[in-house]
C-alpha cells in the first residue's frame, strides 16, 4: 500500500491521509487511521469559524459511467458560474471544466472524463502565487481570491492539469452571477461551487450528472467515513490524475 | 435720514439674498443619497458612512477565505436594499450615475471596482427577504473591526 502521508504531511494543515488509505485494508491501516483521526480533530479546533472544519470536499468520477457525447456537467458549470461556453475563442475562453476523450493504444479502450481543478492537497498554484491570492481553504477547496489576484498567470503555468484560465475580456452585467463574481484581468478556476457547498449544497456538475442518469460524478466529504464517497473510495479502486506528482487531489477517478 | 434708511434696506436685502443663494448652492452641491428599500441599519447612517468599507473588507475575507457565509454585511444584501430604480422601473446598474454607490463616490471622485466582478443588480430573493426583516445588528464591535483591518494592512 502506498503511503503518501508521511512524505507530505504539513504540520499546520489538516491531516493528510486520503480516505482510501484510511479505510483500505489490514491491521496496519487501522492503527494508522486511528492516529490520523485524532490529529484531524485537534487541528480542526483551531478553525472553528470555518464551515468545513472537519471536512475535505471531494469528487469521485466514475469514468465508465461518463458518456463521451455528454457534456452536461460543462454546461451546468457554465450556467452556474457565468462563464461563456463557446467554440470560437477556444484558446482564450474560460475552462473551469472540460471533457476529455482518451484512448488506450494497447487495448483500444476509449474513455471520456471531465477535467477540472483537482483541488490538490499540496497545490502548485498556491506555492507559486506571489500575492497570496491563490489559496487553499481548510476544507480542501482551492480558490483564487480575485480581490488580490494581479493576473500574473504564474499559477496557470504551475498547474499540471491546465485547470486555470484568465479572464481576457470585460464581463457584461447580464452575464454576472451573484454567487460567482468574475471580472477581467484575474485568473479563475473551478471553485467546487463553493457558494453552494457553504450553504450545504452540491456542485452544479454533480447535480447535472445525476440528472442525466449517468451518475458519474459523486460529491462528498472525504473525511466523513460514513459518506457515500468515502465508502466507495474504500470499496473500489480509484486513482488520482498524475499520481506521480503526489499532489493528493480531492478529485478522484474510478475505473480510470 | 430717509436716504440712510434706504441704503440700509438695500444692504440688508443684498445680505439676505446672498445668504439665501449660499444656502441654495450648498444643497445643490451635496449628493442626494437615494433612500434604501428595507429598514434602516440599527447602527445608524452616520456609522455606515464611515465604516462601510471596513465592514465590506472584513466580511469578504471571512466569506471567501473562511467560508463563513453567516455574515452580517454581504455585498449582495447592500446592493439589494440600496437598489435604485431607473426610468424603466428596473434597478439601475453601476453604469448609471444614479447607482447608489456612485452618488457619493462620484462626488468625491473615488472610483470603486467592486462591480467589475460583482453583480450590481439585486437578486430578487434577497430583496424579498430584506423587505420583511430589519438588517441584523453588527456581530463584531468597532474595536474588533479596526484591529482586524489594522492587522491585515500591508
Amino acid at each position: 500500500m502506498k503511503n503518501f502521508t508521511s512524505k507530505h504531511s504539513k504540520k499546520n494543515n489538516q491531516a493528510t491521509i486520503t480516505r482510501r488509505n484510511f479505510l483500505n485494508t489490514g491491521m496496519a491501516a487501522a492503527t494508522f487511521s486511528l492516529a490520523t483521526g485524532v490529529t484531524l480533530m485537534a487541528y480542526a479546533s483551531n478553525n472553528d469559524k470555518v464551515s468545513g472544519k472537519t471536512s475535505r470536499w471531494g469528487l469521485l468520477i466514475d469514468v465508465n459511467k461518463c458518456k463521451s457525447d455528454c457534456n452536461d456537467c460543462v454546461k451546468a458549470c457554465s450556467n452556474e458560474n457565468g462563464w461563456e461556453l463557446s467554440e470560437e475563442n477556444s484558446k482564450t475562453d474560460a475552462q473551469w471544466i472540460r471533457k476529455i476523450d482518451l484512448k488506450e493504444m494497447a487495448s483500444g479502450r476509449e474513455i471520456s472524463l471531465p477535467l477540472m481543478c483537482q483541488h490538490c492537497e499540496s497545490p502548485p498554484c498556491v506555492d507559486v502565487c506571489p500575492t497570496g491570492a491563490s489559496f487553499k481553504r481548510s476544507d480542501g477547496i482551492v480558490l483564487v481570491d480575485k480581490h488580490i489576484c494581479i493576473g500574473c498567470r504564474y499559477c496557470m503555468m504551475a498547474c499540471p492539469f491546465k485547470a486555470r484560465s484568465f479572464i481576457h475580456e470585460k464581463v457584461p452585467e447580464s452575464q454576472k452571477k451573484s454567487g460567482s463574481p468574475r471580472g477581467k484581468g484575474v485568473v479563475e478556476s473551478c471553485t467546487m461551487c463553493v457558494h453552494l457547498v457553504d450553504e450545504g449544497g452540491t456542485p452544479a456538475c454533480a447535480i447535472a450528472c445525476t440528472q442525466t442518469g449517468n451518475e458519474a460524478i459523486l460529491f462528498g466529504d472525504l473525511y466523513d467515513p460514513n459518506s457515500e464517497i468515502s465508502i466507495r473510495l474504500a470499496t473500489y479502486q480509484s486513482s488520482a490524475l498524475r499520481d506521480d506528482l503526489q499532489l493528493n487531489p480531492s478529485i478522484r477517478y474510478q475505473n480510470f | 435720514m430717509k436716504s440712510l434708511t434706504a441704503i440700509l434696506v438695500i444692504l440688508l436685502s443684498l445680505f439676505s439674498f446672498s445668504a439665501l443663494s449660499q444656502e441654495e448652492s450648498k444643497i445643490s452641491f451635496s449628493p442626494k443619497v437615494p433612500k434604501a428599500v428595507g429598514a434602516p441599519h440599527p447602527e445608524g447612517n452616520e456609522f455606515m458612512r464611515i465604516n462601510h468599507p471596513k465592514l465590506l473588507l472584513h466580511d469578504r475575507d471571512k466569506a471567501l477565505r473562511l467560508g463563513d457565509r453567516e455574515i452580517g454585511n454581504s455585498l449582495k444584501e447592500c446592493v439589494a436594499c440600496h437598489a435604485v430604480e431607473g426610468e424603466d422601473k428596473q434597478p439601475v446598474t453601476y453604469e448609471d450615475p444614479q447607482y447608489f454607490c456612485r452618488v457619493c463616490h462620484d462626488f468625491v471622485a473615488v472610483e470603486i471596482d467592486c462591480f467589475t466582478c460583482h453583480q450590481a443588480k439585486p437578486d430578487d430573493s434577497i430583496l424579498q427577504r430584506l423587505l420583511l426583516e430589519r438588517p441584523a445588528p453588527l456581530k463584531q464591535s468597532q474595536a474588533e473591526l479596526d484591529n482586524y483591518l489594522q492587522a491585515n494592512e500591508q
